[in-house]
């Protein structure tokens, strides 16, 4: 019983000792005078690895996810004879939840633990070590330009997945079951509020966006520098990313709710 | 004597409850080749990271170039890192660079210099070690040996005073060691550097090294100039010089003896 | 250098594919068009119950949208709901006798408006207001009704 109570004080511990880790890690890197000669080209490459390379993952998976919510959508309204509501519920549900929550998953998924890994094998390589053997900082020259891109990244990514989403919905419902156009859009503009739901789903991709990659960003470069620790930390980047994603989703979400 | 460019007086320093140095002094003089030799596991990359002031000791201190190193702020400590280069085992050149950027990483960081004379420099410091044909190679492309020199030319590219070699020669052929010992020594002579080679390569690093520090269970053991080094009586020296299986560094690894682990075996 | 500025452009068309979306978003699907875009006027209508409408909704006349509805108040004197609506300047004939609706889309649907035009030349001003307006039909009220009036049939038949 002492036992257990102990081992559980100590898991406790460890989380607020990575948690004071990660912190600093984010402040030293976040907080500090921009480097202007390559600040600018970093990012620009960083944008591209993170955000370009997901594209493709994230537009796919919105339209797939907009088509499955227009035929389950429609199966449903259809019991109610209100198929007109469609593009409503497709639009509320896409902006509102969908398209912040599995555009950061696959985010997560797609660009956190790349990040992971690559970061992972530069501390590995020793190639962390050497730059700050070359007077260069590496929180600057690697983790900084790195997590700027994902904040700025994933907010894009979300929206263009809930764009993108959104047609899919269209595209089955109103052009394959015969929903109305009309109705469809107009059910939708009436109904989805710029701010309450458009702006507050980009605000929450936002805490998303900065949530994921400081979990990848910390995990490669707190990793035990061997393929093993690398490999975990791969895998501890994806489970960690997912999980405060949701729970943080929870919490803006109830915020957002209150009339926040 | 032109005086030394690094000093260690008294260091003390440990992994969790083990003590990887506990009192050592060392001296690196000026332009000299000076290496640091001891069996795996001695903490001879651990002390090239402390003289680099990526770990902090325990106890003594470091002074390189009239500097106590863990004294410095961070500014004045990227300043005094610049005086230095570093070789590591790996060569850990930046895999998402090429050969030629690999090299100008240093100049384009901490020069102002146009783009033209970057690539000039950069072909001159690839050229010093054999290289500028590869200059358009990605590092993966690279043998263990080549991507060592191409990291001998970036640690140049900025021209220390010092250079740190972090096992250069482990797991090279003997073409390669060959080279790289040619090189180390080419390099010093030509541009007056200060080396420090940490190596268990007895044979070749003693052929070009100008004094050598024996490191064994956290304490300098021996130091002497290689010659008089291999015909030392001290036992771990020269366990450690001719190779020998057993001396003072066991053959086994510590356990109870073995006809009572084998019988407490069978009763069980 | 060619591999620098193809990278650049990426990027570029990147943050230009979210701008896209996010103006898709804001426009197609959150309907922010309508508010600005097109000159509008401003009408008023009084109701006794507005039941579930909201700001926002519809108001079409033979179910062509032609405004939105912008603000819901209540008048503290005689306790009627005022609606304020906005109308496209292009449909400045509505006849001042007309009539305005709360229907629901649907069975479950949301509450629009619909103005049923009347037949005097004057029309509707800015400032204008709807006289003649029929309030929502709340089905929790029609149901009581319905059933409050069967009770009544069927106790007068067993009687």
């Amino acid at each position: 019983m002492r036992k257990a109570i102990q081992n559980f004080g100590r898991i406790g511990v460890q989380f607020m000792e990575g948690f004071g880790r990660s912190g600093y890690v984010l402040f030293r890197s976040l907080f500090r005078k921009p480097d202007f000669k390559h600040g600018f080209t970093c990012l620009v490459e960083q944008i591209y690895n993170e955000g370009v390379l997901s594209l493709s993952i994230i537009v796919v998976s919105g339209l797939f996810i907009g088509m499955v919510l227009g035929l389950q959508g429609y199966n449903i309204l259809e019991k109610f004879g209100t198929t007109e509501a469609l593009g409503q519920l497709v639009a509320l549900s896409v902006v509102r939840e969908l398209g912040p929550v599995v555009a950061a998953l696959l985010f997560a998924g797609r660009a956190g633990s790349a990040l992971t890994a690559e970061i992972g094998l530069m501390k590995a390589t020793d190639q962390l070590s050497m730059m700050e053997m070359m007077a260069v900082d590496p929180l600057q020259r690697i983790i900084s330009p790195r997590l700027w891109a994902g904040f700025i990244s994933l907010p894009i990514l979300a929206t263009i997945f809930s764009a993108v989403a959104i047609y899919g919905g269209y595209l089955v419902g109103v052009k394959w079951l015969g929903v109305d156009a009309g109705a469809f859009w107009s059910g939708m503009q009436s109904n989805v509020s710029f701010r309450i739901d458009i702006l507050n789903g980009i605000i929450k991709s936002l805490f998303f966006g900065v949530a994921v990659t400081w979990v990848a960003v910390f995990q490669g470069y707190d990793c035990v520098p061997t393929a093993e620790g690398i490999s975990r930390a791969t895998t501890r980047s994806v489970v960690y990313a997912s999980l405060v994603i949701l729970g943080l989703d929870f919490i803006l979400t109830a915020m957002m709710l209150g009339g926040w | 004597m032109p005086g030394n460019f690094v000093t260690i007086k008294g260091l003390k320093f440990r992994f969790n409850d083990r003590w990887i140095f506990d009192d050592v002094d060392l001296e690196i003089p000026k332009g000299k080749i000076t290496a640091v030799m001891g069996p795996s596991g001695t903490g001879k990359t651990t002390l090239l990271r402390l003289i680099g002031g990526q770990l902090c000791p325990e106890g003594g201190t470091i002074d390189v170039d009239g500097d106590n190193i863990h004294n410095l702020s961070r500014k004045n400590l990227y300043r005094v890192r610049k005086k230095m280069g570093m070789l590591f085992q790996s060569g850990a050149l930046f895999s998402n660079l090429n050969v030629f950027d690999n090299v100008a990483f240093p100049l384009r960081e901490h020069t102002n210099l146009t783009e033209e004379m970057i690539r000039d420099l950069v072909l001159i410091k690839l050229e010093a070690v054999g290289l500028r044909g590869a200059a358009g190679l990605m590092t993966s492309e690279l043998s263990g040996g080549m991507s060592r020199r191409v990291a001998l030319a970036r640690a140049i590219a900025l021209d220390p005073q010092m250079i740190m070699y972090d096992e250069p020669l482990t797991g090279q052929d003997p073409i390669t060691m060959g080279v790289l010992v040619q090189l180390i020594k080419m390099l010093n002579d030509n541009l007056g550097l200060t080396s420090i080679i940490v190596s268990h390569d007895v044979k070749e690093i003693a052929s070009i090294a100008d004094y050598v520090y024996l490191l064994s269970d956290g304490k300098v053991i021996a130091h002497d100039i290689p010659e008089a080094l291999f015909h030392s009586d001290e036992p771990h020296a020269k366990q450690f010089m001719q190779g020998l299986p057993d001396g003072p560094v066991p053959f086994h690894y510590p356990s109870i003896d073995l006809e009572k682990e084998l019988f407490s075996e069978r009763k069980s | 250098m060619y591999k620098k500025h193809s990278l650049e452009f990426m990027v570029g068309l990147f943050m230009l594919a979210g701008v896209i979306a996010f103006i898709v978003l804001a426009l197609q699907v959150s309907g922010l068009t309508s508010y600005s875009s097109e000159p509008t006027y401003q009408i008023t209508a009084n109701f006794e119950n507005v039941g579930d409408l909201k700001e926002r909704a519809m108001v079409t006349v033979a179910g062509v949208n032609v405004g939105r509805v912008t603000d819901i108040t209540l008048n503290p004197t005689t306790f009627a709901a005022v609606v304020t609506m906005s109308i496209e300047n292009k449909y400045n004939n509505i006849p001042t006798d007309s009539t305005a609706n709360i229907y629901t889309a649907g069975l479950l649907g949301a509450n629009y408006i619909s103005i049923v035009p009347g037949f005097d030349s004057a029309v509707l001003k800015n400032g204008g207001v709807i006289e003649n307006t029929n309030q929502a039909m709340i089905l929790q009220d029609l149901i009581g009704k319905f059933m409050f009036n069967t009770n009544k049939t069927q106790s007068a038949t067993t009687k």
